[in-house]
Parts: C-alpha cells; sequence; structure tokens
C-alpha cells in the first residue's frame, strides 16, 4: 500500500517537476547538432522563475476567457499525466475508458487555449487559432485508431492495460502505431515538421501565435502547460514502444527516464535534420499517421 | 521601336557629360523615346525631376541602360505645367518614378493607374512643412479587397525580429493571399534632400550609411560620379581594392540571406553555420579598413587603404576557410528535400512580369534576366577581369537562393585571384575641382542589384541635384507581385529571399 502511495506520489513529482528539463534536452540535443554550444539544460526554469516574477499586461478587449486559456492548459495537462502510464508501470488514477478522458483532457486544453486566442481579437492569433483547430481535427483519428488497435490486441480498456499489453502485442502492430503517434506528438506540440518552435515570424506560427498577448506568469503558465503536454505525450508513446511490462519500482523509473531521455534526443535530431513542411503540405502527413493507425488495426483484424 | 534613331544622348557609367549636351525634348518626345527604349529592353535606371536654380518650371530627366551595349541614354524635358499625361501605362517600369516625382515636386501624372505617395515625405527639398490633408503614413487607405471569407492581415512597422520597419497589408481568402500592399517611409531620413550645394564633407558618409549593408556599393557609386566630374584617374591598385571590397559585400550578404532562408524553414543547422561565418566575410572587410561594412575605405579619387603582403596573405588564408565551411554549409540545402520542397515553387515572378516591372539584380537573374552591371557596364576592376554572368530559370525562392550562391561561387574565386595580385604604387589620386554644369550616371552592381546614382552640378560646380536609386526601389514590387496567391504563412520566405532594404528604399 505504502510503496503504491509513494510510486503514485514519485509519479505526480515526476511529471510535474520534469517537463522543462525534457524541453532542455530537446533544445541542448538541436544545439550541439547544429554546431552551438547552445541555452543551458536548465534554461526553461529560469525562464519560467523570471515570466513568474514579472508583471502582466492585459489587453482591453480581452475577458477572464484569455486568463483561462493558459489556466486550463496546464490543468488538464496534469490531469493527463495522472492518467498515463510510464514505462514499467501503471498510472496513478487507473479505470476502464480512461484513455477517452485522456485525450478529451488534452483537447479540453487546446479548446481553451484557442477560445484564449480568439478573445484577443487579433488578426494573428485568429489565424493561429484556425490552423490549430484544423491540424488537432486532423490528428485525433490516428490517435483513437491507435488505441482502439491496442486495446483490442491487450483486452484492455485502460491505458495502463493497454502498455502492459505492448510486450504480447505483434511487433508490426506496435511499429505503426508508435509512428503514427509520434506524428501525432510532433503535430500536437508544434515542432517541427508542423510547426516551428523556435520562429520569430508570427505569419508562419501555429501554437506560438495563439499566445502572442500572453504575458508574465500567464505566459509561464502558457510555457509550462505545453512542455507539460509534450512531457505527458512522449511519457505514452515510450511506454507503449518498449516492451516492457510491469517491472520493479526502482528499475521501472530508470527504464523511464532513460526512455524520456531517447525521446528527447529523437525529437530534437529530427527537428535538425529537416526543414519545416509547408503549412498545406502538412495534413498530409497527418493523414499519413491516420492510415499508419488504421492498418495497425487491419493487421489485427486479419490474425 | 527604331532605338537607332532615339533621340536621347548616349553616354557610358561614370563618364561625365555637359548638361548642354543632354537633349531637351518635348515631353511626349521623351515619353516616347523611354517607351521604344524600354521596348528593346532598354531599362529605366533612374527617372527624376530637379529644378534649376531661379526657375519654377521643373525637368525631368530619364537615364536608361542599354545593356546589350554598355550604355546609357539620357534625355530630358522642361515640365511647363504641373500636369502632364503619365506614361506608367504604356510602361509599367515607370509608375514608382512618377509617384516619387508627383510626392517630390508636386508633378502629377495625369492618369497613372494607382497614385499614392511613396515616402509620405515633404516635398523636395523638404524645408516646406507638410500640408494639412497630406496622407500620413500608416493612415493612409489601402486596397480593399471584400466577400466571404476574405479578411485582412497587417503587419508592421514594428516587428517581431530585429529587422527595419515597414508597414504590409495582406488580403487574403484563408490561407491564400490575394493581393499584398507594401507601405514604407517610416525611415526617410532626407539623403537626397541633404545633397544639392554639395559635395560636403558628410556626404560620403550619408553614401555609406544610405544602406548599411551596401557600403561600398553606394559608397563606390558616389566616388565614381566624383571622379567622372572631376576627371580623375583612379590607380589601378585601388580600382581592384574596390572590386575585391565590393565582392567580400555580397559574400557576406549572401552567406547571411542563405541561412536566413534556412532559418525561416526551420532548418537549423545552415542557419547557424551561416550565421557565423558570415562574421569571417565582414571580418575581412575589416580587415582591409578596419570597418566590417567597408566604411571610410573608399574616397574619391582612390581608396584610403591597402593592406600590406602579410596581411593580404593572412587575408587569403581566411577566405579558405570561410569558403570551405560556406561551401559545406550551404550544399546542406541543396542535399535535404524538405527544404528545397520549401524553395521550390514558393513565391514565383514570372518572367514576363519581372521585366516589364524593371527588376534587377538576383531576383532579375533568379527569372533568367542577363542583367548584371558588373557584367553589362563594367568600370574600373570588372573591366579587366570580367565576372561570369549566372542566372536561374524559374523566379522562385529555389531560383533566387541558387543564383546567390553561384554568385557566391563567382565572387570566392574572384576575391582570391584579385587579393593575391594587387599591384603597388600610389592608392588614391587627388579628386579635381568638380565641371560646372555637367551630369553624370554611375551603376555599380551591389549585392541586391543595380545602384544607380546620377549627380548634376550647377554653374559653381557644386550639386544641383543628386538623385540615388537603390535597387530595393525597383524591387519591392516584385515581391508584392510574387506573393500573389501564396500561403500567406510563406511570406517570410518570399520577403527573405529578396531581402530588401527598407533605408534604402527610404532614402
Amino acid at each position: 500500500m505504502t510503496a503504491a502511495l509513494l510510486h503514485s506520489l514519485f509519479h505526480v513529482a515526476a511529471f510535474c517537476m520534469l517537463p522543462p528539463l525534457f524541453l532542455g534536452a530537446i533544445n541542448k540535443t538541436k544545439a550541439l547538432i547544429a554546431g552551438r554550444r547552445g541555452p543551458a539544460l536548465l534554461q526553461v526554469y529560469f525562464d519560467l522563475f523570471k515570466l513568474l516574477r514579472k508583471d502582466m499586461v492585459l489587453s482591453e478587449t480581452t475577458t477572464g476567457v484569455f486568463l483561462a486559456g493558459p489556466v486550463v492548459a496546464v490543468v488538464t495537462a496534469i490531469g493527463a499525466g495522472l492518467l498515463t502510464p510510464v514505462a514499467g508501470h501503471g498510472a496513478p488514477l487507473v479505470f476502464a475508458g480512461d484513455f477517452v478522458l485522456f485525450c478529451y483532457l488534452l483537447a479540453l486544453g487546446r479548446f481553451f487555449t484557442i477560445s484564449a486566442a480568439l478573445d484577443t481579437g487579433s488578426p494573428f492569433e485568429g489565424m493561429g487559432a484556425a490552423r490549430e483547430a484544423a491540424y488537432s481535427c486532423l490528428a485525433e483519428p490516428a490517435l483513437f485508431v491507435g488505441l482502439a488497435a491496442l486495446s483490442h490486441v491487450s483486452g484492455s480498456m485502460t491505458l495502463s492495460g493497454i502498455v502492459e499489453g505492448t510486450d504480447i502485442a505483434p511487433i508490426s502492430v506496435i511499429a505503426l502505431v508508435a509512428a503514427a503517434w509520434f506524428l501525432v506528438l510532433l503535430a500536437e506540440n508544434s515542432r517541427i515538421p508542423f510547426d516551428d518552435p523556435n520562429t520569430h515570424l508570427e505569419l508562419t506560427m501555429i501554437h506560438e501565435v495563439m499566445v502572442l498577448d500572453h504575458s508574465g506568469p500567464a505566459f509561464g503558465l502558457v510555457l509550462y502547460g505545453a512542455a507539460l503536454k509534450l512531457f505527458v505525450m512522449s511519457a505514452l508513446l515510450s511506454a507503449v514502444a518498449l516492451p516492457f511490462g510491469a517491472l520493479h519500482p526502482l528499475p521501472g523509473w530508470a527504464v523511464f527516464l532513460c526512455a524520456m531521455l531517447a525521446m528527447a534526443v529523437i525529437i530534437g535530431a529530427v527537428e535538425s535534420g529537416m526543414a519545416r513542411l509547408r503549412l498545406n503540405v502538412a495534413p498530409k502527413l497527418l493523414f499519413c499517421a491516420s492510415l499508419l493507425s488504421a492498418f495497425a488495426l487491419v493487421l489485427l483484424a486479419r490474425a | 521601336m527604331n532605338t537607332e534613331n532615339s533621340p536621347l544622348k548616349t553616354t557610358r557609367s561614370g563618364v561625365a557629360l555637359p548638361l548642354r549636351e543632354v537633349p531637351v525634348l518635348p515631353l511626349e518626345a521623351l515619353h516616347n523615346a523611354v517607351a521604344d527604349g524600354v521596348k528593346s529592353q532598354w531599362r529605366v535606371s533612374s527617372l527624376f525631376a530637379f529644378r534649376r536654380d531661379g526657375e519654377d518650371a521643373a525637368h525631368m530627366m530619364a537615364v536608361l541602360a542599354d545593356d546589350a551595349a554598355s550604355l546609357l541614354r539620357v534625355g530630358m524635358a522642361r515640365i511647363e505645367d504641373t500636369r502632364y499625361p503619365s506614361l506608367s501605362n504604356r510602361c509599367p517600369q515607370v509608375h514608382l518614378f512618377e509617384r516619387e516625382m508627383h510626392e517630390q515636386f508636386g508633378l502629377v501624372p495625369e492618369g497613372h493607374p494607382w497614385l499614392k505617395p511613396v515616402r509620405y515625405a515633404r516635398p523636395f527639398p523638404g524645408r516646406e512643412p507638410r500640408a494639412q490633408n497630406a496622407p500620413r503614413i500608416g493612415a493612409a487607405d489601402f486596397y480593399h479587397v471584400t466577400g466571404d471569407s476574405v479578411h485582412e492581415v497587417a503587419v508592421g512597422p514594428v516587428h517581431a525580429g530585429v529587422i527595419e520597419p515597414g508597414h504590409f497589408r495582406f488580403q487574403c481568402h484563408g490561407e491564400q493571399v490575394f493581393h499584398l500592399e507594401i507601405m514604407l517611409g517610416y525611415q526617410h531620413r532626407g539623403v537626397e534632400e541633404a545633397l544639392p550645394g554639395g559635395p560636403h564633407k558628410r556626404s560620403l558618409s550619408h553614401m555609406e550609411t544610405l544602406a548599411g549593408d551596401s557600403s561600398i556599393a553606394h559608397g563606390w557609386a558616389y566616388c565614381m560620379n566624383l571622379e567622372g566630374l572631376a576627371g580623375t584617374d583612379v590607380p589601378m591598385q585601388a580600382q581592384t581594392l574596390r572590386g575585391v571590397a565590393l565582392e567580400l559585400e555580397r559574400l557576406a550578404n549572401h552567406t547571411g540571406d542563405l541561412g536566413a532562408l534556412a532559418g525561416d524553414v526551420g532548418y537549423l543547422p545552415t542557419m547557424s553555420f551561416c550565421g557565423r561565418i558570415r562574421g569571417d566575410f565582414l571580418n575581412l572587410s575589416a580587415a582591409i579598413c578596419g570597418n566590417r561594412f567597408g566604411r571610410g575605405l573608399l574616397c574619391p579619387g582612390g581608396v584610403r587603404s591597402m593592406p600590406n603582403e602579410e596581411e593580404t596573405a593572412q587575408m587569403i588564408e581566411r577566405l579558405g576557410a570561410a569558403e570551405r565551411d560556406v561551401r559545406e554549409a550551404v550544399n546542406l540545402i541543396w542535399s535535404t528535400p524538405t527544404v528545397l520542397g520549401r524553395f521550390e515553387n514558393t513565391g514565383t515572378v514570372p518572367r514576363k512580369l519581372c521585366v516589364e516591372l524593371g527588376l534587377v539584380g538576383p531576383a532579375a537573374r533568379a527569372c533568367g534576366v542577363e542583367a548584371d552591371v558588373r557584367v553589362n557596364h563594367p568600370c574600373g576592376l570588372y573591366e579587366r577581369a570580367p565576372i561570369r554572368l549566372r542566372t536561374a530559370h524559374y523566379g522562385d525562392v529555389n531560383s533566387r537562393a541558387s543564383v546567390r550562391w553561384h554568385e557566391m561561387e563567382e565572387s570566392l574565386a574572384f576575391v582570391r585571384e584579385h587579393l593575391d595580385t594587387i599591384p603597388s604604387g600610389p592608392i588614391r589620386q587627388p579628386l579635381g575641382a568638380l565641371a560646372p554644369d555637367h551630369v553624370v550616371a554611375t551603376l555599380v552592381e551591389g549585392w541586391r542589384g543595380e545602384v544607380c546614382h546620377v549627380a548634376l552640378t550647377g554653374s559653381d560646380g557644386r550639386f544641383l541635384r543628386y538623385k540615388i536609386t537603390d535597387p530595393s526601389f525597383h524591387n519591392w514590387m516584385g515581391l508584392a507581385v510574387a506573393l500573389r496567391g501564396q500561403e500567406i504563412s510563406d511570406f517570410p520566405l518570399c520577403n527573405k529571399s529578396f531581402n530588401l532594404s527598407y533605408c534604402g528604399f527610404d532614402l
């Protein structure tokens, strides 16, 4: 009992504290590949503390929705984190059908981010909101069809059960779903090739342009929420991709941390090796993601 | 069409001409001569107005570049009335020049398709207060598209990056751009207004900072004008060093822009490498004269400094290192399909429009137009040592990027060769007095394209009018055209592929 409680506490602590470090690891990877020294590994923490100490400028045209955006995004991402199993462990919160809640918690956060963007009335933010909504519509089938395939193969209706079942699933199914979900992860978290998290060019942005008007602590929450979401999705993906069932707690966490480091390096390497796709080409890649998931399902139906 | 009988006076870049030898035509005849010339592939390098001392009526002077014959054609007309029939409909190249003359001298081109201010500046020479009802920058009317799902996006004048101010107004349908309107003039400093009565002590500095990244190009054009008016011969050493400095300027800017193009599509390695290598080329300019932008190197009559043998050897070594690095960094672009996928078929300017609008520099060469002042109107070093003209075909971002890279390859070889063979001897000649009542026009190929300076002297041998045309003056319209039917998210990429100067336009 105490071991389970301790494990849950550690899970919550890890999911709340580590996301900025994960982002830092991605940035460091990108810098090293580009031949730069790059910002410090802990730079995202410094940025967050800096932003929390700052004043906030609020546009007169905005309403409460504007501030609700970042808050809801953080809360929903933490909620999703509680449902996320990690390599070698179940999640602290497990119930039948929890993956539906997982997906729609993230969707709820996105809904409020989009609403907050529209609340400003700026043409830039409206443009970003439209793009974000379009991309997430296209990403959802890939996520759900993948879940259906994994749920079928593991015979479980919970995220934790699904992840435990991956060690008995055919490798082809896991590979297809993992590939599809990796694309979804990149799209949902505005990474290259879907979006460029580093650009200053507001006309090309998707996620970043929606939060141009947030400042100070609110912007800090936006950054933190985005880091959380990226972390949660990466954790789920690594748990699915790695064939670990239930492990002893200590090696379980060690596997998890190594897997996350590997994820950060992979994302950083992908971002360094290619350019961002043209805005009207990127949806085709998301179609491909849905097809990959669908193929996984087809393989299972045959077997 | 018959240009053999053109009434315009023939001259060459940098060669002064007594003003009385320039034919004063009736305006209609001047317009016909310009239109006929443009039909036979001449380009309008400059078209401007000036007033002679004590005269109310303005004169209009046209300077056309005949690239095939390496000649300039000059003519002028006296404008009795302030209204005259516009030439823009017959010859679209002059549309911006007519708007400029309208703003500077109140000459109204009747029938001009879109007569709006150029820089929102006061009338020339900028001493009169602005009229009460004059349109103000940022508050003027824009072209408007209406209809279902049509929306307007306004960008600038304050931008997210550290760049110059300019306002862009997009009329969009979803992600697609129907029309882009560009409003400039935020940086109007009055460079042309400061020049009559000159040359002043500060004039050369004004030229070198007129468009900060083209210091050598503008400085050279200015020096050549003065040398032409004074009849001074520039020593061989100085000519060589000027050529080297101009190519170093080109190398630094092309490197920076190729890196920035990679950055705009999110391709980080080339962006990081080129950002550093640009500094290496700038530092080579600094090794020549102590300034990274080459300021203070040129002076009328020659150059102010010359690297000694030891310094030259060091520079050649550093140039070799920078060349190796830049080859590696830029070749990453050509071997990455996702980058090429973004560059190709983006921001295409059709060749026909390019010729009609009179685009210059790499933007024109990317459409296959063989316009390069270094080849077509060579002076100084380029006369002795021709440089190869490189063009591309499709007029898209990829063509503009590849033209720039090919130019860099030529420039690298050119600098390497001539840095090693600078003869010894005097580096400058004293400049004599300027010839009174003369006119001289000089073309120099800056890294953005043709820089055109025209100087007119009065009876006292001082400037009566000094007209500057930066390549950006020709090319901004090209950017607006390139955006038609594009995705609005590709604007930054198109913009960077031209990388035009705001201050060079605003003067």
